[in-house]
Protein backbone atom coordinates (compact mmCIF):
# COMPACT_ATOMS: atom_id res chain seq x y z
CA UNK A 1 0.00 0.00 0.00
CA UNK A 2 1.26 3.33 -0.80
CA UNK A 3 1.35 5.28 1.89
CA UNK A 4 0.48 8.94 1.45
CA UNK A 5 2.14 12.57 2.66
CA UNK A 6 0.52 14.16 5.66
CA UNK A 7 -0.03 17.21 3.29
CA UNK A 8 -1.82 14.97 0.37
CA UNK A 9 -3.57 13.30 3.29
CA UNK A 10 -5.21 16.72 4.31
CA UNK A 11 -5.77 18.42 1.07
CA UNK A 12 -7.62 15.30 0.60
CA UNK A 13 -9.54 15.89 3.56
CA UNK A 14 -10.02 19.86 2.57
CA UNK A 15 -11.57 18.96 -0.14
CA UNK A 16 -13.85 16.24 0.71
CA UNK A 17 -15.61 18.60 3.25
CA UNK A 18 -17.48 20.82 1.53
CA UNK A 19 -17.80 23.93 3.78
CA UNK A 20 -13.71 23.89 4.04
CA UNK A 21 -13.57 23.53 0.03
CA UNK A 22 -16.31 26.32 -0.34
CA UNK A 23 -14.31 28.66 1.93
CA UNK A 24 -11.47 28.10 -0.34
CA UNK A 25 -12.89 28.71 -3.48
CA UNK A 26 -14.12 32.10 -1.75
CA UNK A 27 -10.81 32.97 -0.37
CA UNK A 28 -9.31 32.34 -3.93
CA UNK A 29 -12.33 34.35 -5.83
CA UNK A 30 -11.24 37.20 -3.51
CA UNK A 31 -8.15 37.06 -3.59
CA UNK A 32 -8.26 37.24 -7.79
CA UNK A 33 -10.60 40.12 -7.45
CA UNK A 34 -8.03 41.72 -5.33
CA UNK A 35 -5.11 40.81 -7.71
CA UNK A 36 -7.09 42.25 -10.47
CA UNK A 37 -7.80 45.22 -8.95
CA UNK A 38 -4.52 45.83 -7.69
CA UNK A 39 -3.03 45.26 -11.44
CA UNK A 40 -5.82 48.19 -12.93
CA UNK A 41 -7.92 45.33 -14.91
CA UNK A 42 -11.39 45.81 -12.96
CA UNK A 43 -12.34 48.72 -10.50
CA UNK A 44 -10.18 51.15 -11.54
CA UNK A 45 -12.71 53.43 -12.34
CA UNK A 46 -14.36 53.59 -9.30
CA UNK A 47 -14.51 57.25 -8.32
CA UNK A 48 -16.27 57.70 -12.06
CA UNK A 49 -19.79 59.25 -11.79
CA UNK A 50 -22.04 56.73 -13.40
CA UNK A 51 -25.59 57.39 -12.52
CA UNK A 52 -28.12 59.50 -10.11
CA UNK A 53 -27.21 60.21 -6.85
CA UNK A 54 -28.25 57.33 -4.44
CA UNK A 55 -30.00 55.29 -6.74
CA UNK A 56 -30.99 52.24 -4.90
CA UNK A 57 -30.06 48.61 -6.07
CA UNK A 58 -30.78 47.35 -8.97
CA UNK A 59 -30.55 45.42 -12.53
CA UNK A 60 -28.01 47.77 -13.56
CA UNK A 61 -26.15 49.24 -10.45
CA UNK A 62 -26.18 45.82 -7.98
CA UNK A 63 -25.53 47.60 -4.92
CA UNK A 64 -26.78 50.77 -6.19
CA UNK A 65 -25.18 53.98 -6.28
CA UNK A 66 -23.45 56.29 -3.80
CA UNK A 67 -24.04 60.02 -2.89
CA UNK A 68 -22.02 61.12 -5.61
CA UNK A 69 -23.66 58.45 -8.10
CA UNK A 70 -20.54 55.95 -8.36
CA UNK A 71 -21.39 52.65 -8.34
CA UNK A 72 -20.85 50.67 -4.98
CA UNK A 73 -20.72 47.55 -6.62
CA UNK A 74 -17.06 48.91 -8.09
CA UNK A 75 -16.46 50.37 -4.91
CA UNK A 76 -16.68 46.80 -2.84
CA UNK A 77 -14.40 45.55 -4.84
CA UNK A 78 -11.93 48.48 -4.63
CA UNK A 79 -12.49 47.65 -1.02
CA UNK A 80 -12.08 43.98 -1.25
CA UNK A 81 -7.92 45.02 -2.73
CA UNK A 82 -7.72 46.93 0.58
CA UNK A 83 -8.83 44.27 2.22
CA UNK A 84 -6.69 41.70 1.22
CA UNK A 85 -3.78 43.63 1.07
CA UNK A 86 -4.11 44.14 4.65
CA UNK A 87 -4.60 40.84 5.17
CA UNK A 88 -1.25 39.55 3.12
CA UNK A 89 1.24 42.57 4.41
CA UNK A 90 0.36 42.13 8.23
CA UNK A 91 1.42 37.95 7.20
CA UNK A 92 4.70 39.12 5.43
CA UNK A 93 5.43 40.79 8.37
CA UNK A 94 3.97 38.76 10.88
CA UNK A 95 5.13 35.38 9.83
CA UNK A 96 8.63 35.69 9.24
CA UNK A 97 9.76 37.92 12.81
CA UNK A 98 6.96 34.88 14.60
CA UNK A 99 8.20 31.89 12.85
CA UNK A 100 12.13 33.31 13.26
CA UNK A 101 12.20 34.61 17.14
CA UNK A 102 9.58 31.78 17.82
CA UNK A 103 12.15 29.29 16.44
CA UNK A 104 15.24 30.45 18.02
CA UNK A 105 13.38 30.70 21.21
CA UNK A 106 12.32 27.22 21.10
CA UNK A 107 15.43 25.92 19.87
CA UNK A 108 18.11 27.41 22.18
CA UNK A 109 16.23 27.86 25.47
CA UNK A 110 18.85 29.83 27.74
CA UNK A 111 18.92 33.26 28.10
CA UNK A 112 17.88 33.79 24.28
CA UNK A 113 14.45 31.87 25.63
CA UNK A 114 14.32 34.42 28.19
CA UNK A 115 14.99 37.23 26.10
CA UNK A 116 12.26 36.69 23.11
CA UNK A 117 9.57 35.14 25.72
CA UNK A 118 10.21 38.89 27.56
CA UNK A 119 9.56 40.52 24.10
CA UNK A 120 6.19 38.97 23.31
CA UNK A 121 5.32 39.02 26.49
CA UNK A 122 5.76 42.73 26.54
CA UNK A 123 4.19 42.92 23.45
CA UNK A 124 0.87 41.20 24.52
CA UNK A 125 0.38 43.73 27.63
CA UNK A 126 -0.27 45.95 25.78
CA UNK A 127 -4.09 45.58 24.65
CA UNK A 128 -4.27 45.44 21.39
CA UNK A 129 -6.33 48.01 20.34
CA UNK A 130 -3.98 50.76 21.97
CA UNK A 131 -1.20 49.59 20.34
CA UNK A 132 -2.97 49.46 17.00
CA UNK A 133 -3.92 53.46 17.41
CA UNK A 134 -1.07 54.22 19.24
CA UNK A 135 0.92 52.95 16.06
CA UNK A 136 -1.10 54.66 12.99
CA UNK A 137 -1.56 58.04 15.00
CA UNK A 138 2.00 58.26 15.78
CA UNK A 139 3.01 57.04 12.09
CA UNK A 140 0.34 58.95 10.23
CA UNK A 141 -2.94 58.17 8.64
CA UNK A 142 -2.52 55.90 5.46
CA UNK A 143 -2.64 52.05 4.77
CA UNK A 144 1.05 51.85 5.65
CA UNK A 145 0.89 52.15 8.86
CA UNK A 146 -2.23 49.99 9.40
CA UNK A 147 0.17 46.84 7.55
CA UNK A 148 2.44 48.22 10.43
CA UNK A 149 0.11 48.06 12.69
CA UNK A 150 -1.15 44.92 12.65
CA UNK A 151 2.25 43.38 11.57
CA UNK A 152 3.96 44.76 14.96
CA UNK A 153 0.72 42.98 16.87
CA UNK A 154 0.30 39.83 15.33
CA UNK A 155 3.55 38.30 15.07
CA UNK A 156 3.30 37.74 19.32
CA UNK A 157 0.64 34.60 19.05
CA UNK A 158 2.63 33.12 16.08
CA UNK A 159 5.87 32.96 17.94
CA UNK A 160 4.50 31.97 21.41
CA UNK A 161 2.83 28.87 19.39
CA UNK A 162 5.59 28.16 17.23
CA UNK A 163 8.31 28.15 20.39
CA UNK A 164 5.96 25.83 22.19
CA UNK A 165 5.62 23.09 18.89
CA UNK A 166 9.91 23.93 18.57
CA UNK A 167 9.92 23.06 22.22
CA UNK A 168 8.42 19.31 22.25
CA UNK A 169 9.95 18.50 18.53
CA UNK A 170 13.74 19.37 19.42
CA UNK A 171 14.07 16.25 22.08
CA UNK A 172 13.04 13.88 19.23
CA UNK A 173 14.47 10.82 17.74
CA UNK A 174 15.17 12.34 14.46
CA UNK A 175 16.20 15.51 15.56
CA UNK A 176 19.09 13.71 17.85
CA UNK A 177 19.37 11.53 14.48
CA UNK A 178 19.88 14.58 12.54
CA UNK A 179 22.48 15.84 15.07
CA UNK A 180 24.05 12.37 14.75
CA UNK A 181 25.46 12.80 11.35
CA UNK A 182 26.61 16.01 12.15
CA UNK A 183 24.03 17.93 11.08
CA UNK A 184 24.21 21.74 12.26
CA UNK A 185 22.02 23.54 14.61
CA UNK A 186 20.95 25.70 11.62
CA UNK A 187 20.24 22.45 9.60
CA UNK A 188 18.56 20.82 12.89
CA UNK A 189 16.22 23.81 13.00
CA UNK A 190 15.42 25.07 9.67
CA UNK A 191 15.35 22.06 7.52
CA UNK A 192 13.97 19.44 9.95
CA UNK A 193 12.06 20.78 13.07
CA UNK A 194 10.79 23.78 10.89
CA UNK A 195 8.78 21.86 8.61
CA UNK A 196 7.03 19.91 10.87
CA UNK A 197 5.59 22.70 12.66
CA UNK A 198 5.05 24.39 8.73
CA UNK A 199 0.97 23.39 10.03
CA UNK A 200 0.92 25.72 13.25
CA UNK A 201 2.17 28.32 10.91
CA UNK A 202 -0.70 27.91 8.14
CA UNK A 203 -3.30 27.22 10.66
CA UNK A 204 -2.99 30.67 12.70
CA UNK A 205 -2.27 33.05 9.11
CA UNK A 206 -5.66 31.75 8.26
CA UNK A 207 -7.19 33.04 11.57
CA UNK A 208 -5.07 36.48 11.46
CA UNK A 209 -5.84 37.16 8.17
CA UNK A 210 -9.56 37.29 9.01
CA UNK A 211 -8.38 39.30 12.31
CA UNK A 212 -6.40 41.66 9.73
CA UNK A 213 -9.32 42.82 7.73
CA UNK A 214 -12.12 43.09 10.77
CA UNK A 215 -9.02 45.33 12.05
CA UNK A 216 -8.51 46.95 8.62
CA UNK A 217 -12.28 48.33 8.97
CA UNK A 218 -12.42 49.50 12.25
CA UNK A 219 -9.44 51.48 11.55
CA UNK A 220 -10.45 52.88 8.64
CA UNK A 221 -13.40 53.81 10.12
CA UNK A 222 -12.03 55.58 12.63
CA UNK A 223 -10.37 57.63 9.86
CA UNK A 224 -7.29 55.90 10.68
CA UNK A 225 -6.74 53.65 7.20
CA UNK A 226 -7.08 54.57 3.39
CA UNK A 227 -6.95 57.84 2.47
CA UNK A 228 -9.02 59.46 -0.26
CA UNK A 229 -10.03 55.51 -1.63
CA UNK A 230 -13.08 53.57 -0.99
CA UNK A 231 -12.50 50.78 1.50
CA UNK A 232 -15.34 48.66 3.41
CA UNK A 233 -14.63 50.99 6.75
CA UNK A 234 -15.17 54.44 4.90
CA UNK A 235 -18.05 52.78 3.07
CA UNK A 236 -19.68 52.21 6.78
CA UNK A 237 -18.36 55.69 7.94
CA UNK A 238 -20.50 56.54 5.24
CA UNK A 239 -23.26 54.76 5.73
CA UNK A 240 -23.78 56.06 9.42
CA UNK A 241 -24.91 59.27 8.32
CA UNK A 242 -27.10 57.72 5.33
CA UNK A 243 -29.22 55.04 7.32
CA UNK A 244 -31.45 57.76 8.63
CA UNK A 245 -32.49 58.53 5.24
CA UNK A 246 -33.08 54.91 4.50
CA UNK A 247 -30.06 54.58 2.33
CA UNK A 248 -28.83 50.98 3.34
CA UNK A 249 -27.07 50.04 0.26
CA UNK A 250 -23.71 50.68 1.25
CA UNK A 251 -23.45 49.31 4.35
CA UNK A 252 -25.09 46.04 3.35
CA UNK A 253 -22.68 46.11 0.57
CA UNK A 254 -19.59 46.52 2.41
CA UNK A 255 -20.68 44.28 5.53
CA UNK A 256 -21.38 41.51 2.98
CA UNK A 257 -18.41 41.66 1.45
CA UNK A 258 -16.79 41.58 4.86
CA UNK A 259 -18.69 38.92 5.96
CA UNK A 260 -18.24 36.47 3.25
CA UNK A 261 -14.19 36.50 3.54
CA UNK A 262 -14.15 36.46 7.05
CA UNK A 263 -16.45 33.80 7.65
CA UNK A 264 -14.61 31.74 4.90
CA UNK A 265 -10.97 32.20 6.40
CA UNK A 266 -12.81 31.13 9.91
CA UNK A 267 -14.41 28.10 8.41
CA UNK A 268 -10.59 27.77 6.63
CA UNK A 269 -9.34 27.80 9.51
CA UNK A 270 -11.12 25.75 11.64
CA UNK A 271 -11.08 22.86 8.89
CA UNK A 272 -6.79 23.41 8.42
CA UNK A 273 -6.60 22.74 12.02
CA UNK A 274 -8.90 19.37 12.07
CA UNK A 275 -6.71 18.06 9.05
CA UNK A 276 -3.42 19.34 9.80
CA UNK A 277 -3.15 18.79 13.56
CA UNK A 278 -2.27 15.13 13.64
CA UNK A 279 -3.43 14.64 17.74
CA UNK A 280 -7.05 15.46 16.64
CA UNK A 281 -7.51 12.90 13.93
CA UNK A 282 -9.77 10.51 13.97
CA UNK A 283 -11.58 12.52 16.65
CA UNK B 1 3.37 28.41 46.07
CA UNK B 2 5.25 31.57 48.08
CA UNK B 3 8.83 31.13 46.07
CA UNK B 4 6.28 31.17 42.76
CA UNK B 5 4.57 34.00 43.45
CA UNK B 6 7.73 36.13 44.25
CA UNK B 7 9.18 34.94 41.46
CA UNK B 8 6.22 36.09 39.23
CA UNK B 9 6.18 39.05 41.15
CA UNK B 10 9.89 40.05 40.03
CA UNK B 11 8.91 39.21 36.43
CA UNK B 12 6.54 42.21 36.79
CA UNK B 13 9.96 44.71 37.03
CA UNK B 14 11.28 43.90 33.28
CA UNK B 15 7.68 43.64 31.74
CA UNK B 16 6.55 46.69 33.41
CA UNK B 17 9.75 48.28 32.08
CA UNK B 18 9.52 47.10 28.54
CA UNK B 19 6.05 47.88 28.22
CA UNK B 20 7.40 51.74 28.83
CA UNK B 21 9.83 51.19 26.65
CA UNK B 22 8.27 50.45 23.85
CA UNK B 23 5.67 53.49 24.57
CA UNK B 24 8.56 55.57 24.78
CA UNK B 25 9.85 54.57 21.44
CA UNK B 26 6.31 55.12 19.71
CA UNK B 27 5.57 59.00 21.87
CA UNK B 28 8.91 60.14 22.02
CA UNK B 29 11.04 59.29 19.46
CA UNK B 30 8.67 58.22 16.46
CA UNK B 31 6.41 60.71 17.23
CA UNK B 32 9.13 63.53 17.32
CA UNK B 33 8.87 67.08 18.55
CA UNK B 34 5.52 68.52 18.60
CA UNK B 35 5.72 72.44 20.19
CA UNK B 36 5.58 73.29 16.26
CA UNK B 37 2.11 71.75 15.63
CA UNK B 38 1.14 73.15 18.82
CA UNK B 39 1.89 76.56 18.93
CA UNK B 40 0.89 76.99 15.10
CA UNK B 41 3.40 78.65 12.31
CA UNK B 42 3.41 81.83 14.19
CA UNK B 43 5.41 80.70 17.06
CA UNK B 44 8.41 82.68 18.15
CA UNK B 45 12.08 80.68 19.40
CA UNK B 46 11.22 81.86 22.66
CA UNK B 47 7.87 80.27 22.85
CA UNK B 48 9.04 77.31 21.28
CA UNK B 49 11.25 76.81 24.01
CA UNK B 50 9.34 77.12 27.06
CA UNK B 51 6.91 74.68 25.56
CA UNK B 52 9.57 72.45 25.35
CA UNK B 53 10.57 72.67 28.67
CA UNK B 54 7.07 72.55 29.88
CA UNK B 55 6.59 68.97 27.99
CA UNK B 56 10.10 67.79 29.45
CA UNK B 57 11.48 67.43 26.20
CA UNK B 58 14.46 69.37 26.98
CA UNK B 59 15.89 66.30 29.20
CA UNK B 60 18.16 63.23 28.00
CA UNK B 61 16.15 60.73 26.61
CA UNK B 62 17.26 58.35 29.61
CA UNK B 63 15.51 60.76 31.54
CA UNK B 64 12.51 61.25 29.37
CA UNK B 65 11.84 57.47 29.32
CA UNK B 66 11.91 57.06 33.31
CA UNK B 67 9.21 59.28 33.00
CA UNK B 68 7.12 57.26 31.26
CA UNK B 69 8.20 54.80 34.01
CA UNK B 70 7.35 56.74 36.67
CA UNK B 71 4.12 57.64 34.68
CA UNK B 72 3.36 54.34 35.25
CA UNK B 73 3.57 54.22 39.21
CA UNK B 74 1.97 57.73 39.86
CA UNK B 75 -0.28 58.04 37.36
CA UNK B 76 0.71 61.72 36.83
CA UNK B 77 -0.05 61.62 33.28
CA UNK B 78 0.24 65.52 32.73
CA UNK B 79 -2.57 67.34 30.71
CA UNK B 80 -4.02 67.31 28.23
CA UNK B 81 -3.53 68.87 24.49
CA UNK B 82 -6.65 69.70 23.25
CA UNK B 83 -8.57 69.83 26.92
CA UNK B 84 -5.86 71.48 28.92
CA UNK B 85 -7.16 69.38 31.89
CA UNK B 86 -5.38 66.89 34.00
CA UNK B 87 -5.39 63.83 32.05
CA UNK B 88 -5.71 61.63 35.44
CA UNK B 89 -8.94 63.65 36.28
CA UNK B 90 -9.99 62.82 33.08
CA UNK B 91 -9.84 58.86 33.30
CA UNK B 92 -11.18 59.13 36.74
CA UNK B 93 -14.27 61.09 35.70
CA UNK B 94 -14.75 58.94 32.30
CA UNK B 95 -14.10 55.53 33.98
CA UNK B 96 -17.72 55.74 35.63
CA UNK B 97 -19.84 56.27 32.19
CA UNK B 98 -17.57 53.33 31.19
CA UNK B 99 -18.46 50.53 33.48
CA UNK B 100 -21.75 51.37 33.92
CA UNK B 101 -21.88 50.39 30.37
CA UNK B 102 -19.09 47.59 29.97
CA UNK B 103 -19.52 45.80 33.30
CA UNK B 104 -23.08 44.49 34.06
CA UNK B 105 -23.11 44.02 29.92
CA UNK B 106 -19.83 41.74 30.44
CA UNK B 107 -21.23 39.78 33.83
CA UNK B 108 -24.40 38.73 31.93
CA UNK B 109 -22.38 38.11 28.59
CA UNK B 110 -19.94 35.62 30.63
CA UNK B 111 -22.67 34.13 32.26
CA UNK B 112 -25.03 33.34 29.23
CA UNK B 113 -21.79 32.25 27.06
CA UNK B 114 -20.73 29.40 30.02
CA UNK B 115 -24.82 28.33 30.04
CA UNK B 116 -24.71 27.88 26.59
CA UNK B 117 -21.47 26.42 25.98
CA UNK B 118 -22.24 23.67 28.73
CA UNK B 119 -25.63 22.92 26.91
CA UNK B 120 -23.77 22.82 23.35
CA UNK B 121 -21.40 20.80 25.35
CA UNK B 122 -23.90 18.21 26.46
CA UNK B 123 -25.10 17.73 23.17
CA UNK B 124 -22.28 17.95 21.20
CA UNK B 125 -22.71 16.77 17.63
CA UNK B 126 -26.24 16.75 17.78
CA UNK B 127 -28.21 19.41 15.81
CA UNK B 128 -28.22 22.05 18.40
CA UNK B 129 -24.53 22.06 18.91
CA UNK B 130 -23.97 22.37 14.89
CA UNK B 131 -26.82 25.28 14.90
CA UNK B 132 -24.58 27.33 17.84
CA UNK B 133 -21.46 26.97 16.10
CA UNK B 134 -23.07 27.95 12.60
CA UNK B 135 -24.33 30.90 14.59
CA UNK B 136 -21.38 31.53 16.63
CA UNK B 137 -19.10 31.30 13.39
CA UNK B 138 -21.17 33.77 11.32
CA UNK B 139 -22.47 36.18 14.34
CA UNK B 140 -18.45 36.96 14.65
CA UNK B 141 -17.90 37.66 10.67
CA UNK B 142 -20.03 40.22 10.70
CA UNK B 143 -17.94 43.81 11.98
CA UNK B 144 -18.94 45.18 14.73
CA UNK B 145 -20.29 48.19 12.94
CA UNK B 146 -23.01 46.85 10.96
CA UNK B 147 -24.26 45.33 14.45
CA UNK B 148 -23.97 48.82 16.21
CA UNK B 149 -25.51 50.24 12.84
CA UNK B 150 -28.26 47.85 12.43
CA UNK B 151 -29.33 47.95 16.57
CA UNK B 152 -28.99 51.71 16.92
CA UNK B 153 -30.85 52.40 13.36
CA UNK B 154 -33.62 49.92 14.20
CA UNK B 155 -34.16 49.99 18.08
CA UNK B 156 -33.02 53.24 18.87
CA UNK B 157 -34.00 55.29 15.69
CA UNK B 158 -37.00 53.61 13.67
CA UNK B 159 -39.08 51.97 16.99
CA UNK B 160 -37.66 54.34 19.39
CA UNK B 161 -37.23 51.52 22.16
CA UNK B 162 -33.72 53.21 23.61
CA UNK B 163 -32.59 56.16 24.11
CA UNK B 164 -30.61 56.95 20.54
CA UNK B 165 -27.45 58.69 22.16
CA UNK B 166 -25.98 60.57 25.42
CA UNK B 167 -25.46 59.90 29.23
CA UNK B 168 -26.89 60.24 32.16
CA UNK B 169 -25.08 60.23 35.95
CA UNK B 170 -26.12 58.19 39.02
CA UNK B 171 -28.20 55.01 39.42
CA UNK B 172 -31.04 54.49 37.70
CA UNK B 173 -30.40 57.59 35.39
CA UNK B 174 -28.01 55.75 33.35
CA UNK B 175 -30.08 52.53 32.62
CA UNK B 176 -32.28 53.81 29.79
CA UNK B 177 -28.29 55.16 27.55
CA UNK B 178 -26.64 52.19 28.87
CA UNK B 179 -29.34 49.27 27.67
CA UNK B 180 -28.92 49.23 23.99
CA UNK B 181 -25.12 49.58 23.58
CA UNK B 182 -25.21 47.20 26.91
CA UNK B 183 -27.67 44.57 24.97
CA UNK B 184 -25.01 44.89 21.48
CA UNK B 185 -22.44 44.43 23.75
CA UNK B 186 -23.69 40.86 24.91
CA UNK B 187 -24.37 40.00 21.75
CA UNK B 188 -20.98 40.75 19.86
CA UNK B 189 -19.24 39.02 23.15
CA UNK B 190 -21.58 35.92 23.08
CA UNK B 191 -19.83 34.44 19.53
CA UNK B 192 -16.01 34.33 20.68
CA UNK B 193 -17.10 33.15 24.24
CA UNK B 194 -19.04 30.32 23.56
CA UNK B 195 -16.61 29.28 20.79
CA UNK B 196 -13.83 29.60 23.43
CA UNK B 197 -16.09 27.87 25.95
CA UNK B 198 -17.15 25.31 24.04
CA UNK B 199 -13.59 24.41 23.11
CA UNK B 200 -12.29 24.15 26.99
CA UNK B 201 -15.08 22.11 27.55
CA UNK B 202 -14.91 19.56 25.05
CA UNK B 203 -10.78 19.52 25.77
CA UNK B 204 -12.39 18.42 29.63
CA UNK B 205 -14.68 15.79 28.32
CA UNK B 206 -12.23 13.58 26.43
CA UNK B 207 -9.71 13.71 29.69
CA UNK B 208 -9.41 9.93 31.73
CA UNK B 209 -11.14 11.24 34.29
CA UNK B 210 -14.17 11.45 32.69
CA UNK B 211 -14.53 7.73 31.78
CA UNK B 212 -13.66 6.96 35.31
CA UNK B 213 -16.16 8.80 36.44
CA UNK B 214 -18.77 7.59 33.68
CA UNK B 215 -17.39 3.94 34.40
CA UNK B 216 -18.46 4.30 37.94
CA UNK B 217 -21.96 5.28 37.17
CA UNK B 218 -22.40 8.73 37.29
CA UNK B 219 -24.50 11.07 34.80
CA UNK B 220 -23.48 12.82 31.92
CA UNK B 221 -25.20 15.41 33.59
CA UNK B 222 -23.22 15.49 36.82
CA UNK B 223 -19.68 14.77 35.53
CA UNK B 224 -20.57 17.82 33.38
CA UNK B 225 -21.18 20.10 36.32
CA UNK B 226 -19.16 18.46 38.64
CA UNK B 227 -15.94 17.33 37.27
CA UNK B 228 -15.78 18.79 33.98
CA UNK B 229 -17.00 22.37 34.68
CA UNK B 230 -14.37 22.64 37.20
CA UNK B 231 -11.53 21.69 35.80
CA UNK B 232 -12.66 24.31 32.67
CA UNK B 233 -12.84 26.66 34.87
CA UNK B 234 -9.14 27.47 35.24
CA UNK B 235 -9.09 28.66 31.67
CA UNK B 236 -12.20 29.88 31.14
CA UNK B 237 -11.23 32.14 34.46
CA UNK B 238 -8.26 33.54 32.66
CA UNK B 239 -9.61 34.07 29.69
CA UNK B 240 -12.44 36.30 31.76
CA UNK B 241 -9.94 38.32 33.92
CA UNK B 242 -7.79 39.26 31.05
CA UNK B 243 -10.54 41.18 29.00
CA UNK B 244 -10.79 43.39 32.17
CA UNK B 245 -8.65 45.82 31.03
CA UNK B 246 -10.94 46.38 27.87
CA UNK B 247 -13.71 47.04 29.95
CA UNK B 248 -12.02 49.95 31.44
CA UNK B 249 -10.89 51.19 28.20
CA UNK B 250 -14.76 50.87 27.77
CA UNK B 251 -16.38 49.73 24.06
CA UNK B 252 -14.53 52.13 22.07
CA UNK B 253 -16.90 51.96 19.46
CA UNK B 254 -20.24 51.79 21.21
CA UNK B 255 -18.96 54.60 23.44
CA UNK B 256 -18.41 56.55 19.87
CA UNK B 257 -22.09 56.00 18.11
CA UNK B 258 -23.93 56.42 21.67
CA UNK B 259 -22.31 59.44 22.62
CA UNK B 260 -21.28 57.73 26.25
CA UNK B 261 -18.09 59.90 27.39
CA UNK B 262 -16.69 57.31 28.92
CA UNK B 263 -12.56 56.67 28.30
CA UNK B 264 -13.60 54.52 25.13
CA UNK B 265 -14.70 58.47 23.93
CA UNK B 266 -11.73 60.40 25.44
CA UNK B 267 -9.98 57.39 23.60
CA UNK B 268 -11.44 58.49 20.21
CA UNK B 269 -11.48 62.44 20.90
CA UNK B 270 -8.05 62.08 21.80
CA UNK B 271 -7.27 60.02 18.33
CA UNK B 272 -9.19 62.90 16.33
CA UNK B 273 -7.40 65.53 17.87
CA UNK B 274 -4.03 64.35 18.23
CA UNK B 275 -3.86 64.39 21.47
CA UNK B 276 -0.91 61.95 22.22
CA UNK B 277 -0.60 62.39 25.88
CA UNK B 278 -3.66 61.27 26.46
CA UNK B 279 -3.61 57.93 23.84
CA UNK B 280 0.05 57.73 25.97
CA UNK B 281 -1.56 58.00 29.16
CA UNK B 282 -4.61 55.06 27.99
CA UNK B 283 -1.95 52.89 26.44
CA UNK B 284 0.23 52.90 30.44
CA UNK B 285 -2.71 52.60 32.43
CA UNK B 286 -4.32 49.84 30.30
CA UNK B 287 -1.33 47.90 29.90
CA UNK B 288 -0.47 48.25 33.49
CA UNK B 289 -4.01 46.90 34.28
CA UNK B 290 -3.68 43.99 31.93
CA UNK B 291 -0.19 43.20 33.60
CA UNK B 292 -1.37 43.13 37.29
CA UNK B 293 -4.39 40.76 35.91
CA UNK B 294 -2.70 38.50 34.78
CA UNK B 295 -0.52 38.59 37.87
CA UNK B 296 -3.43 37.90 39.62
CA UNK B 297 -4.53 34.73 37.05
CA UNK B 298 -1.16 33.32 37.65
CA UNK B 299 -1.88 33.67 41.75
CA UNK B 300 -4.89 32.38 41.33
CA UNK B 301 -3.86 29.17 39.17
CA UNK B 302 -1.56 28.50 41.80
CA UNK B 303 -4.75 28.13 44.52
CA UNK B 304 -7.11 26.36 42.00
CA UNK B 305 -4.28 23.55 40.63
CA UNK B 306 -1.54 22.50 43.05
CA UNK B 307 0.77 21.00 39.91
CA UNK B 308 1.71 24.62 38.59
CA UNK B 309 4.02 25.37 41.71
CA UNK B 310 6.27 22.64 40.93
CA UNK B 311 7.56 24.43 37.89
Amino acid sequence: MKEKSLWKDALGRLIKDKWAFGSLIVVLTYSLIAVLSASGVIAQDWAKEVGASNLAPGSEYWFGTDIFGRDVFTKVLHGTKIAMSVGLMTALIAIPIGVTLGALAGYYGGWVDDFITWLYTTFSSIPNIMLLISITMILGKGIFSVYVALGATSWVTLCRLIRGEVIKHKEREYVQAAGAIGGSHFRKLFIHILPNVTHIIIINTSLQFQFAIKSEVILSYLGLGVQGEPSWGTMIDDAKLELTRGIWWQLAGATFAMFLVVLAFNLLGDALRDSLDPKLKGK
Amino acid sequence: MIKYIIRRLLYLIPVLLGVCFIIFILFNLVAGDPTAVLLGKNATAAQMIELREQLGLNKTLTEQYFDVVKSAFTFNFGHSWSTKQEISQMILRGAYPSLCLTLPAFIVATIFSLIIALVVAFYRGKGIDLFIRILCIAGVSISALAYILFFQYFFAFKFGWFEISGFEYGFPNFIPFVALPGIIFIILSLGPDVRFFRTVILDEIYQDYVRTARAKGLSDLSILLKHVLRNALIPIITYVIIQVPYLILGALLLENFFSIPGLGGITLNALNSSDFPVIKAMAILSSVLYILLSLFTDILYTFADPRVKLK
